[in-house]
């Protein structure tokens, strides 16, 4: 099983490809203590140090002479915790609500829906701001925020599954074996619907990377932890004398996500195979 | 004898690695000739379909040929372009389906679709093709075929949309029709008429007829010729009568033996045994539609009025077409569906009334083996725990369930080791023999068998009918077969119901029904079943 998935993730190369950066931004945060014991607000150079010009300082200062590598690590620690921790939770809300919709269906199903469609209709991106905003700007706030307003994805796509599951016959005979619908939920029925959660999840992380860049870049990130929107954010207005300061994070942002983006394209593939595009 | 229309010779063609086997069809060679129904039948697996996709240059994205040759007029057609054959198909070679619905575009009239063939080959005027289509679905027997030709598909019936595509076939008189199980998916009723029509117009055109089958029924019905496959070899072709009559090969004998035999056998007196189930005035309607004003809501009765009794050890079939609601009734017995009215009494209770605590005690003794052998078992628990649920959920502990997991695996003929392994890693029918041992966990007394034996190939369904008639015996259980196949029942039941738009026209003791039909409906279908006269004439 396991083999024969990692042959079938291992024949998209992209996804590869993906898999080598991810774990490269990985190996960057865990050891990021270690590769830069100094705080990543210390002042340590003249501020503008351009990029490249000294070894100890490779990817030059910012505005206030504080190094940009090192800034770079501990934000990769800040996205990666944001995205999986606020994906965790997303899928947390989102997945018991999908399936007891889907299971139970009518009015169950109609109050739960109409529940979600409240939480999708209004902006995402407006809703995390107001809530940050709301709850002030901390690492937990960042992270309720995004999950509160990513989760409706999930419970739509697990009721979809749900629906089309709970109608398979082996849960009409789980049902006539007299198992509980709680049972029948958590054994027959999700764990079908895990691999399209999969795939989903790990673009969640993606879009949570970018929520959370996009509101540290406002002002809205935790004022404690350097990450890679705050650092975009702050170099805005010396973008054309200081380009190095908002390029760097914000190819770091870039390959994250695309990264995150392609692993989840070869999980479909590994996942679904019989999705997969032909002719490889 | 006149030159063959097609000519295979030596085929091979090759799987993708890590298949079952090296080769789908491996070295077969047969000729087809104008004017002849040539079947190749085989069950599932034995490459019977690969050598007419392969004719037809329709074979899946890996599997391709690696020797031989297909000669058709004179040239071969492993050898064409992909233009080259575009130009061949549907002009000299043409083909029909299994699955007429997924056949056919759903958003386009049928006269367009039927158009669409002379299009492709840039044949008469855009007005001369709508007159040809009329014609055509005329030909093939279609009633009022100006109103069909307006038609979408989903609006036509089964049987009808296979007639459409076996107009769209002939429109460019083909010389050559190659017809891919095209009634299995089709009523036993509409199955006749439809081998009727391929045969009158075969051998009005004169066309050669490639015929894909696995049942021998039908074989016996049509072909000319036969060719026998196993395992992507030829085992036995010759004459349909030297065939049928007077196999040579051990595999073909078991294939046919493995058929059921219409007779039925007159079977004890069960009046005088007490009643287990009984079902009264059961009725159960669907309305669908009429949401807004002005349409009106569409009410089907799937079940009128049903009145039924099952006696303990007895085996009642419930028979039916497609729609006759026989299906309806096994889940009204168990609740997956909720009745509208009627009671069903099982050992005393009504199972019907009956909600929450005591409806899963009830259910208890009444159990249900489903139709799909890969639908029906959760691809993600283990056969262990696919048989231990019931009881567990039930109170009993784990241990003590697994055990009796083991001793059922044994008891349906599976190995015991089999608890620690993963439904895909089973055939059909041994996955419907897991099936069976999960309906067992409980001790039920009543077991519902909705459409068991269906899905499979005819040697293990024969093998599965053994099996069920024995744990019936052994356990003192009563059987709910219901089936569209009238041989099943016939080898089966002890008493049928047969059903038709939701009532039961007809009941009483299988042999009664089989000999001496009361309703018409009932003589319509077993005048239906294909194979019959062939059967009947040898018998006497």
């Amino acid at each position: 099983m396991m083999a024969d998935f990692w042959k079938r993730f291992a024949r998209n190369r992209g996804a590869v490809i993906g898999l080598a950066i991810l774990a490269v931004v990985i190996l960057v945060a865990l050891l990021a203590p270690l590769l830069f014991p100094q705080s990543p607000w210390r002042m340590v150079q003249r501020p503008f140090l351009p990029p490249f010009s000294m070894d100890q300082y490779p990817l030059g200062t910012d505005a206030l002479g504080r190094d940009v590598i090192s800034g770079l690590a501990y934000g990769a620690q800040v996205s990666l915790l944001v995205g999986l921790v606020s994906t965790v939770a997303a899928l947390l809300i989102g997945i018991p609500i999908g399936a007891l919709a889907g299971y139970f269906g009518g009015w169950v199903d109609d109050a739960l829906m109409r529940f979600t469609e409240f939480f999708q209709t209004v902006p995402s991106f407006a809703l995390a701001i107001v809530l940050v905003a709301i709850f002030q700007p901390s690492i937990e706030s960042i992270i309720a925020a995004i999950a509160i307003v990513s989760w409706p994805p999930v419970a739509r796509l697990v009721r979809g599954e749900v629906l089309s599951l709970r109608s398979r016959e082996y849960v009409e005979a789980a049902i006539l074996s007299g198992q509980s619908n709680l049972t029948i939920i958590l054994r027959q029925v999700l764990p079908n619907t895990i691999s399209p959660i999969i795939v989903l999840a790990s673009l969640m992380v993606a879009t949570a990377i970018l929520l959370e860049s996009s509101l540290s870049f406002l002002g809205l990130g935790d004022p404690n932890l350097m990450s890679w929107g705050y650092m975009i954010g702050a170099a805005r207005t010396v973008i054309r004398q200081a380009w190095w300061l908002s390029f760097f994070p914000g190819v770091a942002i870039l390959l994250t996500v695309l990264a995150l983006n392609l692993i989840g394209e070869g999980l479909n593939d590994a996942l679904n195979p019989r999705l997969a595009r032909r002719g490889k | 004898m006149t030159e063959p229309v097609l000519s295979i010779k030596n085929l091979k063609i090759a799987l993708p690695e890590g298949a079952d086997r090296d080769f789908a069809v491996n070295d077969i060679s047969y000729d087809l000739y104008a004017g002849e129904i040539l079947c190749i039948v085989g069950e599932s697996g034995s490459g019977k379909s690969m050598s007419a996709n392969a004719t037809m240059g329709l074979l899946p994205d890996l599997v391709r040929p690696v020797g031989g040759e297909i000669i058709f007029e004179d040239t071969d057609l492993l050898k064409l372009s992909e233009a080259q054959m575009m130009d061949l198909r549907g002009k000299k070679i043409a083909m029909i389906f299994q699955e007429p619905m997924s056949a056919l575009n759903p958003l386009m009239r049928v006269e367009d679709q039927i158009a669409e063939v002379f299009e492709a080959h840039g044949l008469l005027a855009p007005k001369e093709r709508a007159t040809r289509a009329i014609e055509l679905l005329t030909e093939v027997g279609i009633p009022d075929p100006e109103k069909a030709a307006r038609a979408y598909p989903f609006q036509l019936s089964g049987g009808q949309r296979q007639r459409v595509m076996i107009a769209m076939a002939l429109a460019l008189e083909p010389r050559m029709l190659i017809a891919d199980e095209p009634t299995t998916a089709l009523d036993v009723t509409t199955q006749a008429q439809i081998l009727e029509l391929i045969r009158n117009l075969q051998e009005k055109h004169g066309m050669a007829v490639m015929f894909i089958t696995h049942d021998f029924g039908v074989v016996a019905e049509i072909a000319d010729r036969v060719a026998v496959m196993q395992y992507g070899k030829i085992v036995e072709a010759g004459t349909a009568d030297a065939v049928l009559d007077n196999p040579q090969h051990e595999y073909t004998q078991k294939l046919i033996a493995a058929i059921p035999k219409l007779a039925a056998e007159a079977s004890e007196e069960t009046a005088g045994k007490t009643p287990i189930l009984e079902v009264e005035g059961l009725n159960k309607t669907y309305v669908t539609g009429g949401g807004l004003l002005f349409s009106k809501p569409r009410i089907v009765h799937a079940v009128n009025d049903v009145n039924l009794t099952l006696s303990e050890g007895e085996t009642l079939g419930i028979v039916g077409e497609s729609g006759s609601g026989k299906s309806s009734v096994g889940r009204c017995l168990v609740r997956l569906m909720q009745p509208d009215s009627g009671t069903v009494k099982l050992a005393g209770h009504d199972m019907a009334q009956l909600s929450g605590e005591a409806l899963r005690e009830a259910r208890k003794s009444i159990q249900m083996i489903f139709q799909d052998p890969y639908a029906s078992l959760n691809p993600r628990s283990k056969v262990g725990r696919i048989i231990a649920e019931g009881p567990m959920a039930h109170g009993v502990s784990k241990q003590e369930a697994y055990a009796r997991a083991v001793k059922l695996l044994e008891l349906v003929d599976l190995d015991a080791l089999a608890i620690d392994r993963y439904p895909h890693e089973f055939s059909g029918g041994q996955r419907q023999r897991i099936g069976i041992a999960r309906a067992l966990a409980l001790e039920p007394r009543v077991i519902i068998a909705d459409e068991a034996v269906s899905a499979l190939d005819v040697s293990i369904q024969a093998q599965v009918l053994d099996l069920l008639a024995e744990l019936k015996e052994r356990l003192n259980l009563a059987l709910i077969f219901i089936t569209h196949d009238l041989r099943v029942a016939a080898q089966i039941c002890d008493r049928i119901a047969v059903m038709q738009k939701g009532r039961v026209v007809e009941l009483g003791p299988a042999h009664a029904i089989f000999n001496n039909p009361q309703s018409d409906y009932t003589r319509t279908l077993i005048e239906a079943i294909p194979g019959r006269e062939k059967e009947l004439a040898a018998a006497g």
